[in-house]
Parts: C-alpha cells; sequence; structure tokens
C-alpha cells in the first residue's frame, strides 16, 4: 500500500513537472517557501530596524526595492513578509482542510439529521464572499494573526465540507466499499482505508488553489489592518503602510502586490497542472 | 412562474431569521460585556442602565434576540456609539453608493466576461482563447484593493483622468466599477468558456444541423442560450463575492458606502454598525440569489418543472 | 435513381471507418441499412446529410449522388440548404434530439420558415397540420409544451415532423426507435413508412432489428465492419441469404414454434476498427470460413435476384456469373 502510494505520488509529480507552467510556477513556489523559511539568514538588513534618512529611497544598489517611510529596507520586509503571508495561509487551509474532511466525511458517510444540519449551515456560508465571513470573525476574535488564521480557516471550511461531502456521497454506495461493509469493515475502517484515500485528490488540488485565495485574504484583512499587527510585516500590511504614501512612494504598494499576484499566478498555474496530472477536473469542478 | 417564485420567497424566510441570529450573536461572542462593546468608553452608570433596558441585556437571549429582530424589522437599527445617531441613517447614507458601485460592476462583469468567455470557447485551444484565459487568470490572482490602488496610481495620479476618491459624479465612478469588475468579469469569463465548451457537445445541436441552421446561428441561439444557465448560477451564488470585492474596494477609493462604513466600525468596535452593515450585506447576497434562481428559472422550463 | 452511392469510404483521423460502400435507392423505396454497432450504419447516415464534420469525419473516397449532384464534393452552404430541404435526418435518440429550453412549436416552425419561405403563422399552420397527421392529439398544446414534458414516443413524432415539414425527397432514418419502449417502437415505424410511402419518398432506415427491416422496407443492404456485405430487396434476402453474416442474422429473429433456447446468437465480436483481421473481416466467426478467406478480400459479385454479395463462399450459390 505504502509502496504504491509514493510510486502514485512520483508520477504525479513528475507529470506536474512535465509542463512548462508547471516548472515555472514550481520553481517560483520553492523559491518563495526557500525565501520565508530562511528569512533570518538572507535578507540583507533587519526587518525592524528604522532609518530614517534613508526613508522613502527608490530602488537601487543598497536597497534593490527600495525603503519604507522609516527607511526599512523593502526587501527585508518582503521577504519577512512571505513567511507571515504563506504561514498564515498554509496554516488557515490546513485547519479548513482537517476540519472539512472531518465534517465532510462524518456528514456524508452516516447521514441522516447530522447530515442535514451540517448541509443547511454550509449552505447558508457557501453563498457569503469569504472576505465577509473572515471581517465577522476577525471582529469576534480580534484582530492579528491568530484571528487572521481562525478567521479565513473557517472562511474556507465550507468549501472542504461540501467537497468531501460530495465525493464520500458519490463513492460509498460504489461495489468495493458494499463488500468491505458485507465482510464486517468497521466504519472507521471503511472511512480511512476507503473513502477518504479516494476523496484526497480533489481535495488537494482544491486545497492548493484555496491557499492562493487565502493569500488574496490574508492581504486584504492586513490592508485593512485587521492581520499581522506592525511591526510585523506582512504583505498586506505592507500595502496599507503604503498607501499613504503612494503618491511619493508608490514602490511601496506596487512591490507587495506583485509579490502577492505572482505567487498567487504561481499557485494557480501549478494548481492547473495539478489538476491535468490527477486527472480530477470534473471532481473538482463540481463543488 | 409565480407559484415557483412563492416557494423560493418561503424558503428565504427560515433562511434569513438564521443569518439575523448568527449576527445577532455577534455582540454576544465578543470577549468582554455586550454592554462594554455597546457603549463609548467611560460611559456613565446611568447610560449603562438606558442600554440594558434598551437591549434588555438582563432578559434571557431569545427575548434579547427577539426585541433586537423586532426592531430591525420596524428599521431600528440601534444607535451607533461613535456617531451617536441612529444607525438607519448612517445606512440609508450609505447604501445607495454600495448600490450603484454593485450594480455597475454587476452588469460590466456579466457583459464583458460573458463577450471573452463565448471568444474563448469559439477559438478554444486557439492563440484568442489562450490570450483572453491567461489575462483571466492574471485577473483573479490580482487583490483587488491593489488593482484599485494601481489603476488609481495610473489613471488618477500620473495621467489625471479621474478623481482619486470619493463620489462626487460619474467619473468617480469608472475606476472603482473597473476595480470590482475585472475580478468578476474573469469569473464569469471563466464559466461561460467551460459553459460554452460543454453545451456545444450536447446530443441536440445534431438535429439543428440536420435542420440546416447555420452553425454562427446554433452557437448564439441555441449552445450560448444554453451556456448561460450555469453562467446565471453560479453569477447568483457568486453575487456576494462580487458585493465582497465592492466591500474592498470602496475603502481604496473612499467611496462612502457600506464597505467603507463597515471596515471603519470594525475599526472602531462600534457593533450595532457593524451588525446593521453584514445585516444589509446578508440581503443583498441572499436577494442575489433570489433573483438568479429566478431568472434560471425563467431559462430553464426544466427547474420549473423541479420544484 | 435519387440516390447513388459508389465506393463510398469514411474516415475519422488516420482510421478508415467505411470502405467502398456502393447503393441505389429510388424515388418512392425504403431501403434497411442494417449491422451490427460498429459496423458503419451511422457514418453512412452522417456521410449522406453531410453531418460528417460534426464527428471529425470525411468522405475520404467515392460518390454520393443525390438527383445528379454529389454531396461528397458540394460546398457547405449549398449542403446545408439540402439539409432539412431535400434532405431530412431523423437522430438516434428522441430524448436527446429536441432543444429542452425551447418549446416544440419553433423548434418545427424553423424548418418550414428557413426552407419553405412560411412566415410565423403559415409556419405554424403546416407544423400543426403535420402534428396532427402524425397522430398527435391537440397538437396547439403541444406546440407550446416544452420536450420534457412529452414522452420518449412522443417526442420522436415531433422529430419525424420536423424531418417531413421541408417537404424532403430523401429521409435518413438512424435507428429512430432504439431509445424507445417496444411497444411504441412498432407504433412509430408504421406511422413513418406511411407517412413515407403516401408521399412517395425514400427512405434510409437504419436498424440493427431485421424484424423491422422484414415489416417496413423493399430491399436492405447488410454491413459488416465497415463493408457492404450483401444487399439485395427483402424478401430475397429472407428467402435466401447468401452471405453466411446475413443467414446469421436472419437466424437471430425469434420464430413461431421454435424450440425454447433453440434462439442462437453470432459467437464473437465485431473487431474494432483499429484491429481489422485481414482478408474477409467476417472470416474468424465464420462458419463457412474456407481457404482464402483470411487473405483475399471478397468483392461484389452480382446475384441472379439482383442484388450483390462479397462472400467467397455464398450459401445458396446462386451467383449470377
Amino acid at each position: 500500500m505504502g509502496v504504491v502510494a509514493l510510486k502514485l505520488s512520483d508520477t504525479t509529480l513528475g507529470r506536474v513537472m512535465c509542463r512548462p507552467k508547471g516548472v515555472i510556477a514550481g520553481t517560483w513556489l520553492i523559491l518563495v517557501v526557500f525565501v520565508a523559511v530562511f528569512a533570518p539568514y538572507l535578507t540583507p538588513y533587519e526587518y525592524d530596524i528604522q532609518d530614517l534618512p534613508n526613508a522613502f529611497r527608490a530602488p537601487d544598489a543598497a536597497h534593490w526595492l527600495g525603503t519604507d517611510e522609516f527607511g526599512r529596507d523593502m526587501l527585508t520586509r518582503i521577504m519577512y513578509g512571505a513567511r507571515t503571508s504563506l504561514s498564515v495561509s498554509t496554516i488557515a487551509i490546513g485547519i479548513s482542510v482537517f476540519c472539512g474532511m472531518c465534517l465532510g466525511a462524518a456528514s456524508g458517510y452516516f447521514g441522516g439529521r447530522f447530515d442535514r444540519a451540517v448541509t443547511a449551515v454550509i449552505d447558508l456560508t457557501w453563498s457569503f464572499p469569504e472576505i465577509l465571513v473572515a471581517l465577522i470573525l476577525v471582529a469576534i476574535i480580534g484582530p492579528g494573526v491568530t484571528g487572521a488564521m481562525v478567521a479565513i480557516g473557517v472562511a474556507y471550511l465550507a468549501l472542504f465540507t461540501r467537497l468531501t461531502r460530495s465525493q464520500i456521497m458519490a463513492i460509498k454506495s460504489e461495489t468495493f466499499v458494499e463488500a468491505s461493509r458485507s465482510l464486517g469493515a468497521s466504519h472507521g475502517h471503511i472511512l480511512m482505508r476507503h473513502l477518504l484515500p479516494n476523496t484526497l485528490a480533489p481535495v488537494i488540488v482544491a486545497a492548493m488553489l484555496a491557499t492562493g485565495d487565502a493569500i488574496i485574504l490574508e492581504a486584504t484583512l492586513g490592508f485593512f489592518g485587521l492581520g499581522a499587527q506592525p511591526p510585523t510585516p506582512s504583505w498586506g500590511g505592507l500595502m496599507s503602510s503604503g498607501t499613504a504614501q503612494m503618491f511619493k512612494a508608490p514602490w511601496i504598494i506596487i512591490i507587495p502586490g506583485v509579490a502577492v499576484a505572482v505567487t498567487v499566478f504561481a499557485i494557480n498555474l501549478f494548481g492547473d497542472a495539478l489538476i491535468h496530472a490527477l486527472d480530477v477536473r470534473a471532481r473538482v469542478r463540481e463543488s | 412562474m409565480l407559484g415557483y417564485f412563492i416557494r423560493r420567497v418561503l424558503v428565504l424566510i427560515p433562511v434569513s431569521l438564521a443569518v439575523s441570529m448568527v449576527i445577532f450573536s455577534i455582540i454576544h461572542l465578543i470577549p468582554g460585556d455586550p454592554i462594554d462593546n455597546l457603549l463609548k468608553i467611560g460611559a456613565g452608570p446611568e447610560q449603562r442602565e438606558i442600554m440594558t433596558a434598551r437591549y434588555g441585556l438582563d432578559k434571557p437571549l431569545a427575548v434579547q434576540y427577539w426585541i433586537w429582530l423586532s426592531g430591525v424589522l420596524q428599521g431600528d437599527l440601534g444607535t451607533a456609539i461613535v456617531a451617536r445617531r441612529p444607525v438607519a441613517d448612517l445606512i440609508a447614507q450609505a447604501l445607495p453608493h454600495s448600490l450603484a458601485l454593485g450594480l455597475c460592476a454587476l452588469a460590466f462583469s456579466t457583459f464583458f466576461g460573458i463577450v471573452l468567455g463565448t471568444i474563448a470557447a469559439l477559438n478554444r485551444d486557439r492563440w484568442p482563447d489562450q490570450l483572453i484565459m491567461t489575462v483571466v487568470l492574471l485577473g483573479s490572482t490580482v487583490p483587488g484593493f491593489w488593482l484599485g490602488l494601481l489603476l488609481i496610481l495610473v489613471f488618477s495620479v500620473w495621467l489625471g483622468m479621474f478623481p482619486v476618491s470619493g463620489a462626487r459624479d460619474w467619473s468617480a465612478m469608472v475606476l472603482p466599477v473597473l476595480t470590482v469588475g475585472l475580478g468578476g468579469t474573469a469569473l464569469v469569463a471563466r464559466v461561460t468558456r467551460v459553459a460554452m465548451v460543454e453545451a456545444g457537445q450536447r446530443d441536440f445541436l445534431m438535429l439543428l444541423h440536420a435542420k440546416g441552421m447555420r452553425p454562427a446561428r446554433i452557437q448564439l441561439r441555441h449552445v450560448l442560450r444554453h451556456a448561460l444557465i450555469p453562467v446565471v448560477t453560479i453569477l447568483s451564488l457568486r453575487i456576494g463575492w462580487i458585493l465582497g470585492g465592492a466591500v474592498t474596494v470602496e475603502v481604496v477609493f473612499a467611496r462612502p458606502g457600506l464597505g467603507t462604513l463597515l471596515i471603519k466600525s470594525l475599526n472602531q468596535h462600534d457593533y450595532p454598525v457593524v451588525q446593521a452593515c453584514l445585516l444589509i450585506l446578508a440581503m443583498a447576497v441572499m436577494l442575489g440569489t433570489l433573483a438568479g434562481d429566478l431568472i434560471q428559472a425563467a431559462m430553464d422550463p426544466r427547474v420549473r418543472a423541479a420544484l | 435513381m435519387l440516390l447513388s452511392v459508389k465506393n463510398l469510404s469514411v474516415g475519422i483521423g488516420t482510421l478508415t471507418l467505411l470502405e467502398s460502400v456502393s447503393f441505389d435507392l429510388a424515388k418512392g423505396e425504403i431501403m434497411g441499412l442494417v449491422g451490427e454497432s460498429g459496423s458503419g450504419k451511422s457514418l453512412t447516415a452522417l456521410a449522406l446529410t453531410g453531418l460528417l464534420p460534426l464527428i471529425g469525419g470525411r468522405v475520404t473516397a467515392g460518390s454520393l449522388e443525390f438527383d445528379g449532384t454529389d454531396l461528397a464534393t458540394l460546398p457547405k452552404r449549398k449542403l446545408r440548404a439540402l439539409r432539412g430541404r431535400r434532405i431530412a435526418f431523423i437522430t438516434q435518440n428522441p430524448m436527446t434530439a429536441l432543444d429542452p429550453v425551447q418549446r416544440i412549436g419553433p423548434q418545427v416552425d424553423f424548418v418550414s420558415r428557413t426552407h419553405l419561405g412560411l412566415d410565423r403563422k403559415e409556419a405554424r399552420a403546416r407544423t400543426i397540420e403535420l402534428l396532427t397527421q402524425l397522430r398527435i392529439p391537440q397538437a396547439d398544446t403541444i406546440c407550446s409544451a416544452y420536450p420534457h414534458q412529452l414522452s420518449g414516443g412522443m417526442k420522436q413524432r415531433i422529430v419525424i415532423a420536423m424531418a417531413l415539414a421541408g417537404n424532403p425527397d430523401l429521409i435518413v432514418a438512424d435507428e429512430p426507435t432504439t431509445a424507445l419502449d417496444v411497444t411504441v417502437q412498432a407504433q412509430i415505424i408504421h406511422l413513418l413508412t406511411r407517412l413515407v410511402r403516401e408521399r412517395g419518398l425514400a427512405l434510409v432506415l437504419i436498424t440493427h432489428d431485421m424484424g423491422v427491416v422484414a415489416q417496413a422496407c423493399d430491399k436492405v443492404a447488410v454491413l459488416y465492419a465497415g463493408r457492404l456485405a450483401e444487399q439485395k430487396p427483402v424478401h430475397a434476402l429472407f428467402a435466401s441469404p447468401q452471405h453466411p453474416y446475413s443467414a446469421a442474422l436472419i437466424d437471430c429473429i425469434p420464430r413461431e414454434g421454435m424450440a425454447p433456447g433453440s434462439l442462437t446468437g453470432i459467437p464473437g465480436n465485431v473487431a474494432s476498427a483499429t484491429a481489422y483481421p485481414a482478408g474477409c473481416r467476417f472470416h474468424p466467426r465464420c462458419p463457412r470460413a474456407g481457404a482464402g478467406c483470411d487473405t483475399k478480400v471478397p468483392v461484389q459479385r452480382g446475384l441472379s435476384d439482383a442484388g450483390t454479395v462479397a462472400c467467397h463462399y455464398p450459401l445458396n450459390g446462386a451467383l449470377d456469373v
């Protein structure tokens, strides 16, 4: 079982990387993750040391991406910002995927009153824009990294619950599951060994794409001052502080935005390649 | 059709009740005593008593909800803490701005999304398709507020074509509509393309060709007609998404709409206003979905038959 | 001859799916086109109606002469003007043949409005008249109904009405009853053949049901794996089939007085187009296969009973030459 799974993932990744789209997108993502993880060793300056005489410096040799209103190096802050943005969005989506799969699997597998309740709540939140759900939650939890993570996580809960539920519903009546049940397998065994592994491919793709959206959402919360609080740099926060200086130093807002756009674009391209490689187009789209 | 409409509206009632409960409970979910959240810092004990009596905060939750809901149904949305004015007034001032932006952006994205999606589908896998789809993908990976900032930078600051912010006349609408609309266009174009391709594989097209119908007419009168059904579904489901975009974009352009009011109130912990804004936005989302369902029913006789 | 198909070959991509098929059809004649699925029946129908491009196919050789013009080389526009007007097509599955979001009336009206130049009112009057002839009760209410409100048999009548609406000379019907209930099948076939006979039209009736052929057709062409096996008048085919495949098809019809369990099928399956056997394509399944069957392609030979057969060892040996 383990060997087979490993082989499958090898070929899947192989197939993704065979496409030029996949290679370019993958390279950028690896680069961003690398920078985010090793930011303290890579950055030319400290992210929070102010250097007022050097404020508002346009990009030059000393500061490749210029400096902000306090003279802090933008490149450094972007690199640290990647750290915040990526960790918030991936952890948020991680929470979302985990809770969504549990909820979706339970409601799809057991059905009944529980399923109806879950479906009702999910349908309710589904039509509401993620940004509104996240704003409400931040209002409750309070701004900051934790607040943003939980808010984004809950905002995407509906997506993964729906997806998992529909997948489980689709395969739970298939012959191999029936056969396993008639052989006396427990609910836990059927769920863990048969149903959940089969829902994994579309969930992975959806999680990939949702991470892109989550980065935008995190940036939006940050832009409104509801994300990571200063002096911790985040991409949204950088743009937020840049608006006041927009006419004087446009690079302060342009650069973080480009970072967000390119990263989310790369995630989407990679996700596209993944869809082709896993051949799950129809399954991802139906939810 | 009338029966369908009535049934569809009846379904909305429990949903709106559920939504109102969630919004009502925000005030109780926020850490701290609800009274503190409803009062300005430094309010005296007598104000505290007035507030407690007004909201029935000493009564059970269900009663409190009832007091709040009956107030809302009569148009009493409470008093803003910071502005010290009826929340209904604030909303009445903000709503037209948001409505104008939202509807214009919706019209913009629907029109251009369908046109671009159709062009892409008709040229599937050739260069117009690839070009449109790449631009569309790019459009959906850019944060709305940032796009707004860029547009301001280019068109207002550098080219001086439109005002930077505000809502004085139509020219102040152009950039916000463009900002919200581009994201929506990306969504609609993507859905239209997929729906066109799928509708183009339907069996009944064979008979249309067999009847001697012109291919152009088949594409526009039949394929596009079918493709629009899922497009309307997605649009109605994602109408809130466009509204959500409007919320953030309003702030960027300093338009005095609901979004600006919401964000400001969130930052000022002015919870009665937050509740009211969320209520209005939720209603807009529900009405949008309703409108979408009705249009869909008008377009597809099978939907009418099913419900 | 109204229709004269000569050495017609049809290909999709690099595959040749229909090879050198020839037959003639006169006005007022009904020809059955039979064979198992994959034998090329539907491709022939699409070739006759000029719809091959829709499935990515094309005529690779031969000619389709319809009233003196070759359909294989006719430009698209002229072909389109013929379709629905002089050549009508009845598609396979009535359940999915109609546009589900358009009312029945306009779908039928389209044909007479486009091809006969009738205005809205005249076209509707004609539609109602046609529907009534097809024994559809309350034709005017049916006109404002949507397809999902009608039964399968009713939908197929609508499709037939569309075919008749342009006053065609030739109707091509591709398994018009396969998707319908058995009881409705007979009705529809009866109705279709009656109307065709009344109007003196030519009909190519594609079916895999030899019973239908016996009941409705004047002549029959048997296709096997993209090639013509045998063609002749219906009575002659049933009286003395020459090709072992025709004989086997006839043997598949249940008859009165048969012992239970004595109904036999044809052993094996039609080879796929990517792996046709050499020589006669039927030889792996043929009880009479002998020397040369697996190497030499049999040619069409004339028969004394006004038909042709392509077999090295025909059953009754009634060859003309």
